[in-house]
């Protein structure tokens, strides 16, 4: 029955438009814009499903396609489809825009429509992001997302909050425009903007380099890769805690996803002849932005860092790929390190999102992030305590927590490609859980070490009901990881297959 | 020599607004204070009848009449078309401006139209003294209305600057004609073609006529390094003329240049693209850079004005019908963009008081969250953000440059227009992240004026959503 439905425009323009709605009905009633924003959500939610049910998991090809022709000068279309590195993440996507929703609700006092409105229509556009086929629309989404979220950031954020919007827009717009050269010049070889056209595109050496370090630019900061990652423990700092949720859950995804869907189809030899710069750079993250976790004292901080150790990872898994079928001698075994990739950003949305969601659950109290303002928060919330300590598990990697799965297939692969590497990624289960673990020590364990602590009040019911289902979408990914296995391994297989083949 | 008759027919609209234009001038003399409105609507649907004219005229294909000094192509159409909608948008704008500064008088509204019939005539033009006729109509009218506000020091030190300079640019453009007429004996755009094209190109004379002519126009347009005049005098003259200024004449100006070296100079396109060029980086570079140390906003509009002429030379520097149709694109969306966004300061601004700081804006998201959008969009499509028409006219240009593989120039461009973003972001953050302070009072502008602006800013929104009609059009009229 869902067949017919163009699903793909659904979950884009519902909540665009909801936004708009949300928008139009005001913060002069701010109850009903709130309600109307939660509707909007969970239908796109409940949208966006039937991508998961009816999907085909016997094909690499796009599905619930749509093909409309959107500006015929230049042969751009409106080109919709999803295969399985895209649908999970669109899942993702919805389902996140629902807890932000909720997580604002009684939290932001000031304009609320504006915000709500904010998050719907980001989560539109990310969508967007995630099932155009077309370049030209793939950047349209791409950039157009960053204007909610400027405004997000800028407007509910914290005291340092325009230095931080301004500094992430300019980043990642600065970052961008270089792809966008990029595209256009493959356009104008090859007289197609269709990413499937791009994928099958010959190109010279020269220009796959100079066209993946545009992409480079691009997506290592969305991602963000060290050395352009400063923006983003700015930009979470100063965040709201829907904001920082979003950022962490979806924002940084989109810069892995474009790795999956440009640099590596469309300059497979450029990826081979460069991934040493790639592996490098995702083991700096992983090794030294632990250690710089190690030492944050802003909670937000340390998690935003840890963000970036992790999204180390995913590059890691996504690069080593050669570098395995070098050993191996064949691509088969290099499809583990992608997959581990893909579900490590699965689960890094669900943990870190959670984990900023403690955070703000701390914050909307004593409207302190700092870590040596807590301590002994388990004895006068201990629901909050059992919740923040599952997520700090799981964020340090610990098996049966989603957050295992994803490290362990990366660092498996790594073995495969060469030891060290490894031995270096396989660093983060000693720092991962010292920073983390350390710091719920501090904030959760011990004496209660102030009178505003002893003054906490445990988590509501609306709390209780986002954290619960993150909660369980964290051991559920870790316990039974299969079906969103099984979603992207045809779409993996013929990814890896696709790298083999070189275009030159 | 035998007189013909020439074909009157291509100069209808031409001629339609020059009588227009004396009819009303004659009867603004016998109208009272009160029943000035009367003026006001009659030039408007002046303009109307010569949208109509024109449209009506429309046809693929170019006709000569007049001596073949005056030309009627589909690109002439096309930007006729939008000079009258700019101009009827700058009427309607600013008249609530005019009446509250007690400037509601019939010479704006004269003066508004011998620029448009300059302008027109400037489009028309296929011989060298057509061009200068037009501009010379255009430049006077632009100049008068700049010193409108006699007891006004700041716009009469404009309008005193605005003519020295153009005057000099104006001297500049006639000795480059001058030349060329020495070297190829013809005022005839398309027999100067042909002589400059059958020459080498190595000729020192040819090439002082080029760079004067190039001058001149770059001084129309307000390319670096000659802009000094446009920050002064948008700042300078009332935001009534600031935004008749900065619309309808970008698109005269682009229209000028398409004649002069593309028209009369196409063979010596590989001499002027390295001119363009330099301009263009110039532009960019400075225009960008400047802006951001600017707190008025009408500076910093014009500063913004500067960068999008940089980023216009791109296209016609690259010398290919895509790149040409690419910058005709790239005027009109910064001719519709430039509207929205002088409207808004006459939107702000009221009796006494010139919203045109950008600390005025303050909290603007608090006072009126509609309009507070309305600019939010306007400032995103100047940055080139999509989904909104400044990113595809940038796109258009952009591609055109990557065309010619001058990819190095689309990179310069693009970093500049990542510096540009800056400021039109600063504008969104004093509208929303600042909080307004006491006594800032709510907008009280009259309805028509903000029908039409949310229409114009909307237009922004909708026309980046769906830029391919815009596009095909500007396309069709250079193909």
């Amino acid at each position: 029955m869902f067949a017919d439905l163009p699903l793909l425009s659904l979950v884009i323009w519902t909540p665009i438009i909801g936004g708009l709605l949300v928008l139009a009905a005001g913060s002069r009633n701010a109850l009903e814009a709130k309600a109307l924003a939660l509707l909007v959500a969970l239908i796109t939610f409940l949208l966006s499903l039937p991508l998961f049910t009816s999907f085909d998991t016997a094909t690499a090809a796009m599905q619930f396609t749509e093909l409309h022709p959107w500006i015929a000068a230049w042969s751009i279309n409106y080109h919709l489809g999803v295969d399985g590195i895209s649908m999970p993440l669109i899942l993702l996507t919805t389902f996140t825009t629902v807890l932000v929703v909720i997580a604002g609700w009684e939290v932001i006092k000031d304009k609320p429509a504006q915000y709500m409105a904010s998050f719907l229509i980001m989560a539109g556009l990310m969508n967007g992001v995630f099932a155009a086929l077309d370049a030209a629309l793939f950047y349209v989404f791409w950039e157009a997302m960053l204007i909610p979220m400027f405004i997000v950031i800028g407007v509910w954020g914290g005291p340092r909050r325009i230095y931080a919007t301004l500094k992430f827009f300019l980043y990642t717009f600065l970052g961008s425009v270089f792809m966008l050269v990029a595209l256009i010049w493959m356009y104008l070889q090859s007289g197609s903007f269709a990413i499937l056209d791009l994928h099958a595109m010959p190109l010279s050496l020269n220009a796959q380099i100079l066209i993946f370090l545009a992409f480079l630019l691009a997506f290592a900061v969305k991602v963000p890769m060290w050395p352009v990652h400063t923006w983003l423990p700015d930009a979470h700092v100063e965040a709201p805690t829907g904001g920082s949720v979003i950022l962490a859950a979806i924002m940084l995804k989109l810069g892995a996803y474009g790795f999956l869907r440009f640099s590596l189809p469309i300059t497979p030899d450029a990826s081979q002849q460069l991934d040493w710069l790639m592996i490098a750079l995702s083991l700096i993250a992983v090794v030294y932005i632990g250690f710089v976790a190690l030492v944050q004292q802003d909670m937000k901080k340390l998690i935003a860092y840890s963000s970036i150790s992790h999204m180390g990872f995913v590059t890691l898994g996504m690069f080593i790929a050669w570098r395995i079928a070098d050993n191996t001698g064949s691509m088969q075994g290099a499809g583990m390190g992608i997959q581990g990739a893909m579900v490590q950003m699965i689960s890094h949305g669900f943990i870190s999102g959670a984990m900023f969601l403690c955070v703000g659950v701390l914050y909307d109290r004593l409207h302190s992030r700092e870590i040596g303002d807590y301590g002994g928060v388990a004895h006068t919330m201990p629901r909050f305590a059992g919740f923040m300590v599952l997520f700090a598990m799981a964020n340090a990697g610990l098996p049966g927590t989603s957050g295992f799965v994803g490290e362990f297939m990366v660092i498996l692969a790594s073995f495969k490609a060469n030891f060290w590497f490894a031995f270096l990624a396989a660093t983060t289960l000693i720092l991962g859980a010292a920073y983390t673990l350390w710091m719920v020590r501090r904030v959760v364990y011990g004496e209660v070490t102030s009178d505003k602590v002893a003054a906490l009040q445990d988590i509501n019911g609306r709390e209780f009901l986002i954290l619960g289902v993150l909660a369980l979408m964290v051991l559920l990914l870790g316990l039974w990881p299969a079906p969103l296995l099984d979603v992207m391994r045809p779409t993996v297989e013929h990814l890896v297959q696709h790298m083999a083949v070189s275009k030159l | 020599m035998s007189f013909t008759m020439p074909d009157f027919m291509p100069a209808l609209p031409e001629m339609f607004l020059l009588g227009m234009t004396c009819f009303i001038l004659l009867l603004d003399l016998f109208l009272s204070e009160r029943s000035r409105i009367v003026t006001y609507l009659l030039a408007q649907s002046t303009l109307l009848g010569a949208l109509l004219l024109t449209v009506g005229l429309y046809e693929e294909g170019r006709a000569l009449t007049f001596s073949d000094t005056f030309v009627i192509d589909p690109m002439g159409s096309v930007l006729k078309v939008f000079i009258y909608l700019a101009t009827f948008l700058v009427f309607l704008y600013a008249k609530d401006y005019l009446r509250a500064r007690n400037m509601f008088k019939g010479e704006f509204y004269i003066l508004g139209l011998f620029g448009v019939l300059g302008m027109n005539v400037l489009v028309s033009a296929h011989s060298l003294l057509t061009i200068y006729l037009g501009l010379e109509l255009l430049s006077l009218s632009m100049y008068a209305m700049v010193a409108l506000q006699r007891d006004s020091l700041q716009a009469s030190e404009a309008a005193m600057k605005y003519f020295v300079l153009g005057a000099m640019a104006s001297a500049l453009l006639l000795y480059g004609m001058s030349m060329l007429y020495g070297v190829t004996g013809s005022l005839d755009l398309g027999q100067i073609n042909n002589s400059t094209a059958a020459m080498d190109g190595n000729s020192m004379v040819l090439a002082f006529a080029l760079v004067f002519m190039v001058i001149g126009v770059a001084f129309k347009l307000g390319a670096v390094p000659f802009h000094m005049w446009l920050p002064d005098v948008y700042h300078g003259a009332p935001t009534a003329a600031t935004l008749y200024l900065s619309s309808a004449p970008k698109l005269a100006a682009f229209a000028m240049m398409m004649r002069l070296l593309v028209d009369g100079m196409a063979g010596l396109q590989e001499q002027w693209e390295g001119m363009l060029i330099l301009l263009a980086v110039l532009s960019l570079a400075l225009g960008n850079v400047i802006a951001i140390a600017q707190t008025n906003l009408k500076r910093m509009l014009a500063y913004s004005a500067i960068s999008h002429v940089g980023f216009l030379l791109l296209g016609v520097l690259s010398g290919t019908q895509a790149g040409y149709a690419a910058a005709m694109f790239y005027a009109i969306a910064y001719v519709i963009m430039g509207l929205g966004g002088f409207g808004m300061i006459v939107l702000m601004s009221r009796a006494g008081f010139e919203a045109d700081n950008i600390e005025d804006f303050k909290g603007l998201n608090e006072r009126s969250p509609w309009f507070a959008l309305m600019m939010l969009i306007l400032m995103f499509s100047m940055a080139g953000v999509p989904p909104f028409l400044g990113f595809w006219s940038k796109l258009a240009v952009i591609q055109a440059a990557i065309g010619v593989e001058l990819v190095w120039l689309a990179a310069v461009a693009v970093v500049f227009s990542v510096i540009g973003a800056f400021y039109y972001l600063r504008v969104v953050k004093v509208m929303y992240f600042d909080k307004a302070e006491a006594g800032m009072p709510a907008i009280s502008a009259s309805l028509d004026l903000r029908v039409v602006l949310s229409t114009n800013s909307l237009a922004v929104l909708g026309l980046g959503l769906f830029p391919g009609g815009l596009l095909a059009l500007c396309l069709a009229a250079l193909a």
